[in-house]
């Protein structure tokens, strides 16, 4: 079996494992840790066998195999990697272990809680190796579908509307998205060869404009609604604000950046000229997506309101510097998504763990956290000073990347929006700042808070696992922006 | 003609054999014998289901009034084993309710002859054999849909169904007529060489294309179906909703391919409309059901619109879609009749409210409707999924992107009340729910072909890879 099937079939090994012979939560999260653990294990090999290989090897993605799998329509299963998916894959099995220990407790039907979480990561993964439309399309809904169940039945607050709300707009973005596929798949034969779903294969044709023109926009709004663009991140805040924890963590964390990755593997790498022709209204939606996510925050009362909206302003981000089309960006963008994966994944698990001893999310009942927790009250500072891009750590590295991208652009448009956008900067300390000194610092809000129950050893665990590459990307970035520059440069060549 | 060209209609054989066979045990044998009779049906015809897989070759009968190949022995193979599973399904249920009222025979008659119907009317050659085909396939529904004489709804949905088939049998019959005024031949292939797009051509097209629409339920011709459903007992529902349509998408797919191929610009912009008219009045009406039996009527009239997109795309394409898809949509369909037929007959409840907690007290049952509705939302990795997909593909082939994009639109909305029914069952909590039962042991077999089917029919490749390697065998 090759390194990277691996990725999709250990989990539904898990799953099968799961069903048939956990009976309670100890077994179930003895399974699951030790699955996510072997996923995690395997991705940090991966990483290494990654550098190795290509060392050696200057093919755009390595690992690479393929299987026909519908022969009728030319569809394979064909999987390979670049820096790009390496870092996602491990983003996501961090996150995937991290909301494993996270839901140590879960009470109520425990073995169907990890297999849908689990389930789900299966399609996650298998996204991120494929390099065929149609495969990674099957593993996109498969990745969104279980979503429907975690929330809605171990959710809290209005989770029933939330889950629908969710689901229907995720679903029915790929049903765009699918329209876009068939677009491109029957315009991939315009220079004369068959007809393809193979990413790299069609990025070698040159699709008439005119279809580009029609499919970019379709294929980019498929992707991007999962990436929260402006005016279709409403499923995001309540659907977040409804999850149980780990699954908030594993939805903000990696399901999100499923959009960009998409937007820059598909949309725009086989769609170039359909993508700056467009370049300018997404670029429009995408910087006021910042400002309204960063503005939208502040009002809330919420904790995890606080960090969707949040998590809004930051994808955008991601966005916006895909739409710059220039290397620094790009690579800003990546890391960009990295980070924010982490942090908000640490977000949520912070509110999580405040949420299962207070009992409330909002922010005017909580106060002097700190003094009673001060494992989780640390980690929450830490956390929030990363987020507004102190240095030292991944989210000063992610956004002053991104910063120096953009105005790389020297017309007048580019850079006003760009000044704009760099604005809420401002806005997102604002928000933070506010959020973090009113429930760790300040007074004791409440006596009864006094007897709360320190940080478990899971927990901790949970959170040291997102911290450690938070300060490793925040200390180290160069080692990543090199590895990640190669794989950024096929992808520009096509846009130039 | 000789003896052995009379093995092209082994399948027909079969069931005929089948049926005298049953009709000799039902006078020769007393009450006590009776209840053998459901095994020895089910046995007889998994046994014809089976001999269907093996190959048979293509050709005519009667001077071309019947005719034979790979992709409709097929076709009548998925059939076969459509009805086999559906007769494992309602076995138990004859027997609780029927065997008493000495009236189990009567119902393995009437569906296998219904059967045979089909078999005649997707293999004809000639409007004639057509013809006999659609009367014994509807007729013998007629009787079964009032299965239950005591239920006065279940009467109300024979009556309903008789007239409104008789109507679409009439109307069917004067369009051929027409056709044959034009034409001067009532064989297809004679047909399809002399036809010319004339107004009374195309008249004769329109009341015959009334005709079958009734079959299939597609708008405006869908009003009979829900009630018909209401009132029919479960098995036959699922009976109307899968074997009788997917046979009439069949036929209507090779008669619009082969005979009015010459009338394609105009039945093109006819299906076109249909299309969009059925999905929509299918899906909206399908949100507001209570009754399961209502909810699954207004998805399969929902679900006839999707599979009429493959029929955008004349070629092997098309062909190959629509019968993977029919396949495909026959376990998807027949998972989710099952299991309301399955909670119907432990619990005597149909509605989408009394499912609420049904995962806490039955978690496999509520996991496999789930699979079920899934599959015919076009949820990966399961069957319906590569069928819809294949679907869209096949009108965007033709480059029929708008009709694709207002499929793909209905398909959310269809995701969206299949997913009420999952909310019934997972997310719900209730003190009334539908305690723990076992259902019987045909039962659970029924359910479990159905499920293997969802499961196994989409990601196994070569089954869609067969049908196109064999469809074109028509369309020359």
């Amino acid at each position: 079996m090759d390194i990277l099937s691996l990725f999709v079939i250990v989990p539904i090994l898990i799953v099968l494992a799961l069903t048939f012979f956990a009976k309670d939560l100890k077994q179930a999260r003895l399974i699951s840790v030790v699955g996510m653990g072997i996923q995690f294990a395997m991705s940090i090999n991966l990483i290494f066998a990654y550098i190795k290989e290509r060392a050696v090897n200057t093919n755009i993605m390595v690992f690479t195999k393929d299987v026909v799998w519908y022969e009728t329509f030319n569809i394979h299963y064909s999987i390979g990697v670049d820096a790009i998916s390496v870092v996602m894959i491990a983003l996501t099995a961090v996150v995937l272990l991290a909301g494993v220990f996270i839901s140590w407790k879960i009470d109520d039907l425990p073995k169907e809680f990890f297999i849908s979480l689990i389930a789900l990561s299966s399609g996650v993964f298998g996204f991120f190796i494929s390099t065929d439309l149609f495969t990674m399309f099957v593993f996109y809904e498969i990745a969104v579908i279980p979503m429907y169940l975690l929330i809605g039945i171990w959710g809290s607050g209005p989770k029933e509307n939330s889950a629908m709300k969710l689901t229907l707009m995720l679903m029915g973005a790929s049903a765009v998205l699918s329209v876009g596929i068939l677009g491109i798949y029957f315009n991939s034969n315009a220079d004369g060869g068959p007809l393809t779903f193979n990413i790299f294969e069609i990025a070698q044709v040159n699709i008439p404009v005119a279809a580009q023109n029609i499919f970019y926009p379709l294929t980019f709004i498929g992707f991007a609604v999962i990436g929260a663009l402006f005016p279709f991140h409403t499923w995001s805040p309540s659907g977040h604000a409804s999850a149980p924890t780990a699954v908030s963590m594993l939805h903000a964390g990696v399901l999100m950046k499923l959009g960009g990755y998409g937007v820059f593997r598909i949309a725009m790498y086989l769609l170039p000229v359909g993508a700056l022709n467009w370049s300018d209204f997404f670029l429009v939606l995408s910087a006021f997506g910042v400002i309204y996510g960063a503005f939208a925050a502040i009002m809330q009362k919420d904790l995890k309101y606080v960090n969707a909206y949040a998590s809004v302003s930051h994808l955008s981000l991601v966005l916006f510097a895909l739409l710059m089309f220039n290397r620094t960006a790009w690579t800003g963008a990546i890391i960009q998504s990295l980070s924010h994966g982490l942090l908000t994944a640490m977000f949520f698990a912070l509110i999580g763990m405040v949420y299962g001893r207070t009992h409330t999310r909002e922010i005017e009942k909580l106060g002097g956290i700190m003094k009673i927790l001060p494992f989780i009250g640390a980690i929450y500072v830490i956390t929030g000073l990363a987020y507004l891009g102190l240095p030292g750590f991944s989210g000063f590295v992610a956004e002053m990347t991104i910063f120096v991208g953009a105005f790389q652009h020297p017309d007048l448009f580019h850079r006003i929006l760009t000044i704009v956008v760099v604005s809420s900067i401002v806005v997102t300390s604002v928000y933070i700042l506010r959020m973090v000194g009113k429930i760790m610092m300040g007074p004791l809000s409440n006596e009864e808070y006094k007897d709360l129950p320190k940080a478990t050893w899971f927990e901790k665990t949970g959170l040291i696992l997102l911290l450690i590459p938070v300060i490793m990307i925040g200390v180290l970035p160069l080692g990543l922006s090199e590895m990640l520059k190669e794989s950024i440069q096929p992808f520009l060549e096509r846009l130039l | 003609m000789n003896l052995e060209s009379f093995l092209l209609m082994r399948s027909e054989i079969g069931l005929l054999a089948i049926l005298l066979l049953l009709i000799i045990l039902e006078i020769f044998s007393n009450k006590k014998q009776k209840a053998a009779v459901i095994p020895f049906a089910l046995i007889l015809l998994a046994i014809n289901t089976v001999l269907g897989f093996l190959p048979l070759e293509s050709g005519e009968l009667f001077g071309g009034m019947f005719r034979t190949n790979a992709l409709l022995y097929f076709f009548k193979t998925t059939l076969s084993l459509g009805v086999l599973i559906l007769l494992l399904q309602s076995a138990d249920w004859l027997k609780e309710k029927v065997v008493d009222e000495n009236k189990a025979t009567e119902f393995f008659i009437l569906i296998i002859s219904s059967l045979l119907g089909t078999y005649f009317m997707i293999s004809a050659g000639d409007f004639l054999m057509f013809y006999i085909g659609l009367e014994l396939t509807t007729l013998p529904v007629a009787a079964l849909v009032a299965y239950d004489t005591y239920k006065r709804i279940s009467a109300e949905g024979a009556v309903k169904y008789i007239l409104s088939s008789a109507l679409a049998s009439g109307a069917a019959l004067f369009g051929i007529s027409l056709l044959y005024a034009t034409t001067g031949t009532i064989y297809f292939e004679s047909m399809a060489e002399i036809l010319a797009s004339s107004n009374l051509a195309i008249l004769g097209f329109i009341f015959f294309f009334s005709g079958l629409a009734f079959k299939i339920s597609l708008a405006p011709f869908h009003f009979w179906t829900a009630d018909v459903y209401e009132g029919a007992p479960i098995n036959v529902a699922s009976y109307l909703s899968v074997i009788s349509k997917g046979a009439a998408v069949v036929i209507l797919m090779i008669l619009l391919f082969t005979v009015f191929k010459p009338l394609m610009p105009v039945w093109n912009k006819i299906i076109y409309i249909v299309i969009i008219a059925t999905m929509f009045i299918g899906n909206l009406f399908a949100i507001r059901q209570q009754n399961l039996k209502r909810f699954l009527a207004y998805s399969s009239i929902a679900q006839a619109g999707f599979i009429l997109l493959g029929l955008m795309s004349v070629d092997q394409l098309g062909t190959t879609t629509i019968v993977y898809f029919v396949a495909v949509y026959i376990f998807s369909n027949l998972g989710a009749f099952g299991v309301v037929q399955a909670v119907s007959s432990a619990s005597d409840k149909e509605n989408i409210n009394d499912y609420e907690g049904l995962y806490r007290t039955n978690p496999k049952l509520s996991l496999l409707m789930m699979l079920a509705l899934f599959s015919l939302a076009g949820i990966p990795p399961l069957a319906g999924f590569f069928g819809k997909f294949f679907l869209y593909t096949a009108a965007a082939s033709q480059g029929y992107y708008i009709l694709v994009f207002i499929a793909v639109v209905n398909a959310t909305i269809s995701l969206y009340y299949y997913l009420l029914v999952v909310r019934a069952m997972f997310l719900r909590q209730s003190d009334q729910a539908i305690p723990y039962f076992k259902s019987p042991f045909y039962m659970r077999l029924g359910l479990i072909l159905a499920a293997i089917g969802i499961l196994v029919a989409g990601v196994y490749s070569p089954l869609y890879d067969y049908i196109f390697s064999i469809s074109n065998t028509f369309l020359n």
